[in-house]
């Protein structure tokens, strides 16, 4: 691997973009709730050996409520939680949004510039920080998986299809990208780079310059 | 009949030969269950020594202890190994060792066909270990997913072994499937109705009735791959019309119901031990049968969450993502019964309660884990990462291993015989339970930070460092705990002081033996009044031994069992079971020569082989039967029954029903697959399709037509000559009509539709040949006088096959050339 990188760069719990952000909320979010959780059902655990056996049943208390209802208020929260934040990632065709397009294969990436005479780059994508962007994911040969951890979830790159991934970098600089479908023998090493630039840079990169 | 004679007699009647020959000929329920265990234990071996080496590789950065190439295979064959090698041949031992003993019996339904399933999981595995051995070992996961898979990304003989080797231990599970299933609903003590079986009965049974809906599905997908790869049918080739995604809603259908196939036999142990060491019975035992339904049920709803990241519609990750938390609520419904069972009772904390403690502490993480990527925006950041690793050890390990050693412990007295001696347990126990944490915990954390399953180093630097090698080290302490339990088993069964009968003063009626326990089980089979016999009555071992039951009185060579009415129990006939016989092996091994064929690209070997085990086959069930009728038959208690052979629901029946249902089940998931092609994969139109072909319905439809009521004729014995002859000619008409169907396929190779439609008329065909098979062989079982009035069990099987054989022709047809006329 030509870069190494700082503790970081991979880090989904370091986003540098909106959409890798809520995941990280979530992600802190449910880490608490299921603590919460966890040392419930510990502490219940724990007293069933500490109190000798009342032999009542309270069936009713157990299986209806801790067993049914108490699941189902928690999930149904979760689950609106989840499906919000998923729909506000999910939709695609916004027209402010820059297109690009992805073609993985092993072990490398080809990155287009569709609509612009900006010549395909390989391994290195390039967008405008600062903006939305929608990216084309496909493959020639077997599956892989489009993963840039600090700016969004993965999807995968399937050959046939065309997936759509919307991103977008808050501000300028370099994230890591992966493969993040196992692909073979040289599955490690297949990562790019994903630059978001200003601007002018990314004006300046249109034009065939590469800043 | 005093009780050691009876003892005596018994022992002659239902022993095992002795010797060498005693593993390939045995059928009795108690060996095949040991040596089913056994090998499981031995592949668990296999599959620890294969994840001790990926945490040896991954213990530091740019470790150099394996090339990629071979860390590929070691990781695909942990998966496999543990999967299908150790935690379903696991289930099949305990349930095959312990069921008959929990519902009063004395053996279960095919004694012989446990047999063949232990050998087919034997060989099978044999050969997925040799290619270890000589490095040619799967590597493309243990989810396999094509074109990586395919020919395209593997070219070698690596995802042969896979293919071929797992489908023939699929055989092992689906035989041990049908047979657990027909024995918990036919073959259980008088007196014990539904709702009086042993918790454990009702988890075997929906985690049976899993194994016959869920495993189809991979089935079918291993055999369109090795089409595929073998002679090029394209179905996985996006630009001849195949998918890829086929391949992992074929493969996830089967993945997800895998899980809760391994869980459920885990929490039927808990439900079955938790009780005993409180000290009292099971709190809301009609919920918990309840819960477990429901998880068999809502397991199949939640294959697409292993595929959030390929780009499923909108609506659909929604729907998915209901489902897989929705899961959580009957698991969290049997979490409770259990703790509220614990507050009711008096709970003692001896091995087996330790290991239920560490199963909770556990698996109530990998149960919240498990929600957290049930939600689809985190499951896209947590998807491929070590948290996922995490997720799953904590699910399985704390879900299946865990209960697994308390079963280990609570029932090693009932196997052996023998007190506990050496108290090695405690000790392994902490190891065990806190190398796994230490294992685990933390690979959550390092796949947030962004390490990626399945690769074989990382940079330094990447911040993954100390928990990797924490991870490691706590592993190989894991490992040394393993270690201590193999050898405080083995200093328990060999030089402990025996112990009494019921040292846990347990309810269920495996306590109620003799330990170890004798070949027969049960000198008598004991009538059931309530769900806890031992409780209600704690001398019922003794009465059982005085003959005051059931079948008390052993005649001839006779190993006779009863079969009951499903729901309430009452006895409705006598069996007499086969005996000791090398069949079993021989024709698992004749099967294996089928599988071996394809994977050494030895085409000439397969027909071969199915025609020697078609005539095994015949062999096998010709052995069975009466030249005469025999009548009502006496089976003690002032009781009469007539054979089950000699009226209607025979096992044997039973056992073709639910063959049946698992082979519809294929046949739906191929033509699930059909459509999903159809009207989802680019590729499609495809150059051409079918023509309409006026005369195949008429053939069809005649084939069909001719069959069923003639086989009705023949079991009506109003002229079953006839009955028989018109119904081979209908099969006749529906096998040409089938080559004519295949022969008119255009070129299968070309487009995956053309492939479709050969497998689909292949299927037809193969069925066809099947019904005519089976009712040639009625006809010289009646003229050799094996059927009359009353022994007409084989005509009302064939009847069921004839039946299948009409509806898949007629399906069959329809489907393929549905295309054509919708164009």
């Amino acid at each position: 691997m030509l870069l190494v990188g700082c503790a970081e760069d991979l880090s989904t719990l370091h986003p540098a973009g909106p959409v890798a952000a809520a995941v990280a909320d979530l992600w802190w979010g449910m880490l608490v709730g299921g603590t919460i959780i966890f040392v419930f059902v510990m502490a219940l655990l724990a007293a069933a050996f500490r109190r000798g056996g009342h032999g009542r049943d309270g069936e009713r208390v157990w299986l209806a409520g801790l067993g049914l209802a108490f699941p189902l208020t928690v999930l149904a929260a979760l689950l609106v939680w989840g499906l919000m934040l998923g729909e506000r990632f999910l939709v695609a065709g916004k027209p402010e949004a820059t297109r690009v397009q992805a073609e993985a294969r092993q072990w490398a990436w080809t990155f287009r510039y569709p609509g612009t005479d900006r010549a395909p780059t390989e391994d290195v994508l390039f967008i405008p920080a600062g903006q939305p962007v929608e990216i084309e994911i496909t493959s020639v040969d077997v599956i892989h998986s489009f993963w840039v951890p600090r700016l969004a979830g993965k999807l995968d790159a399937i050959p046939g299809r065309t997936n759509i991934l919307g991103l977008q970098a808050d501000s300028a600089g370099e994230y890591r990208g992966l493969g993040a479908e196992f692909s073979g023998i040289g599955y490690l090493g297949h990562s790019f780079t994903l630059r978001a630039l200003d601007p002018a840079d990314w004006t300046t990169f249109l034009a065939g310059d590469t800043p | 009949m005093n009780a050691l004679r009876r003892h005596r007699e018994l022992s002659r009647i239902w022993a095992s030969d002795r010797g060498w020959r005693r593993p390939f000929t045995t059928v009795n329920h108690s060996d095949l269950g040991r040596m089913f265990m056994l090998a499981a234990f031995f592949f668990f071996g296999v599959g620890g020594i294969l994840a001790m080496m990926i945490r040896a590789q991954l213990a530091t950065p740019h470790s150099a202890f394996m090339e990629a190439e071979v860390y590929n295979q070691i990781f695909t064959m942990h998966g496999t190994v543990m999967m299908f090698l150790f935690a379903i041949p696991l289930f099949e031992g305990l349930a095959v060792y312990l069921l008959p003993k929990m519902l009063g019996t004395r053996d279960l339904a095919f004694p012989r066909l446990t047999a063949y399933g232990f050998w087919c999981y034997v060989f099978g595995g044999t050969m997925l270990l040799l290619s270890l051995l000589a490095g040619v070992a799967p590597d493309g996961g243990w989810f396999m997913y094509p074109p990586l898979s395919s020919t395209l990304g593997s070219p070698g003989i690596n995802p042969d072994f896979w293919l071929l080797g797992i489908t023939f231990v699929e055989i092992s599970a689906m035989a041990a499937a049908v047979e657990l299933t027909v024995s918990i609903l036919k073959i259980r003590a008088p007196g014990m109705s539904l709702d009086r079986m042993p918790i454990f009965a009702w988890y075997a049974l929906v985690t049976s009735l899993m194994i016959l809906t869920g495993f189809p599905p991979l089935i079918l997908g291993s055999i369109l791959l090795e089409l595929e790869r073998a002679f090029g049918l394209p179905f996985f080739q996006a630009d001849l019309g195949g998918d890829s995604l086929l391949w992992q809603h074929l493969f996830w259908l089967f993945g997800h119901p895998e899980v809760y196939i391994i869980f459920l036999p885990a929490a039927g142990v808990i439900s079955t031990i938790l009780p005993v060491m409180a000290r009292t019975p099971l709190l809301g035992y009609s919920w918990v049968v309840a819960g477990a339904v429901a998880l068999g049920f809502l397991s199949f709803g939640l294959w697409v969450h292993h595929m959030f990241t390929t780009g499923i519609p909108h609506l659909g990750l929604a729907l998915f993502s209901a489902a897989s938390t929705l899961v959580a609520v009957p698991t969290a419904i049997q979490v409770f019964a259990w703790i509220g069972t614990l507050w009711k009772g008096r709970p003692e904390m001896h091995m087996p309660m330790l290991w239920i403690v560490a199963f909770f502490a556990t698996f109530v993480i990998g149960g919240l884990t498990g929600v957290m990527v049930a939600i689809v925006p985190f499951n896209w950041q947590a998807h491929d990462t070590t948290f996922i690793v995490a997720h799953l050890h904590y699910v399985l390990v704390g879900g299946f291993v865990f209960p697994m050693l308390a079963a280990l412990y609570y029932w090693l007295p009932q196997v052996g015989g023998r007190k506990r001696f050496f108290k090695l347990g405690k000790t392994a126990f902490w190891l065990i339970f806190l190398g796994f944490h230490g294992t685990f915990l933390l690979l959550h954390w390092s796949g947030l930070m962004g390490q990626r399953r399945r690769i074989p180093t990382y940079d330094a630097g990447s911040g993954w460092e100390l928990i990797n090698l924490a991870s490691s080290i706590s592993a190989f302490v894991m490992a040394i705990g393993f270690a201590l339990v193999v050898i405080d088993i083995a200093t328990n069964l060999l030089v402990s002081v025996r112990g009494s009968r019921n040292p846990w003063g347990a309810a269920s009626l495996e306590w109620a033996m003799p330990t170890p326990p004798p070949s027969y089980n049960f000198a008598s089979l004991p009538l059931i009044h309530g769900r806890d016999p031992l409780w209600s009555d704690p001398k019922i071992g003794v009465a059982i031994a005085k003959g005051e039951g059931f079948l008390g009185a052993p005649r001839g060579n006779q190993r006779e069992i009863l079969t009951v009415s499903t729901a309430r129990g009452t006895p409705e006939a006598m069996v007499i079971l086969p005996g000791n016989t090398a069949l079993p092996v021989v024709m698992s091994a004749v099967t294996g020569l089928f599988f071996a064929g394809f994977l050494f690209k030895l085409y000439w070997l397969p027909p071969i082989a199915v025609v020697l085990v078609a005539a095994l086959a015949l062999k096998w069930a010709w052995s069975l039967g009466h030249r005469a009728d025999q009548g009502p038959q006496p089976v003690g208690r002032d009781t009469t029954l007539p054979l089950a052979a000699e009226r209607p629901g025979a096992p044997a029946w039973w056992g073709s029903v639910f063959l049946l249902l698992a082979n519809a089940t294929l046949f739906g998931s191929l033509l699930f697959g059909y459509a999903f092609l159809w009207t989802i994969a680019p590729g499609w139109p495809p150059p051409r399709y079918l023509d309409w072909m006026p005369l195949l319905p008429l053939l069809v439809l005649a084939g069909a037509g001719l069959a069923s009521p003639a086989i009705r004729l023949a079991e009506r014995r109003a002229a079953p000559h006839v009955g028989l002859g018109v119904a081979a000619v209908g099969q006749m008409l529906l096998l040409a009509s089938a080559l004519w169907l295949l022969a008119a396929a255009p070129d299968p190779t070309g487009h995956a539709y053309g492939a479709t439609v050969a497998v689909i008329a292949g299927y037809a065909a193969l069925h066809a040949a099947l019904a005519l098979l089976l009712t040639g062989y009625c006809l010289a079982r009646l003229r050799s006088g094996f059927v009359s009035q009353a022994r007409c069990t084989e005509i009302r099987i064939a009847r069921l096959w004839i039946d299948y054989a009409g509806f898949v022709g007629i399906v069959a047809m329809a489907a393929c050339l549905a295309p054509g006329l919708l164009q």
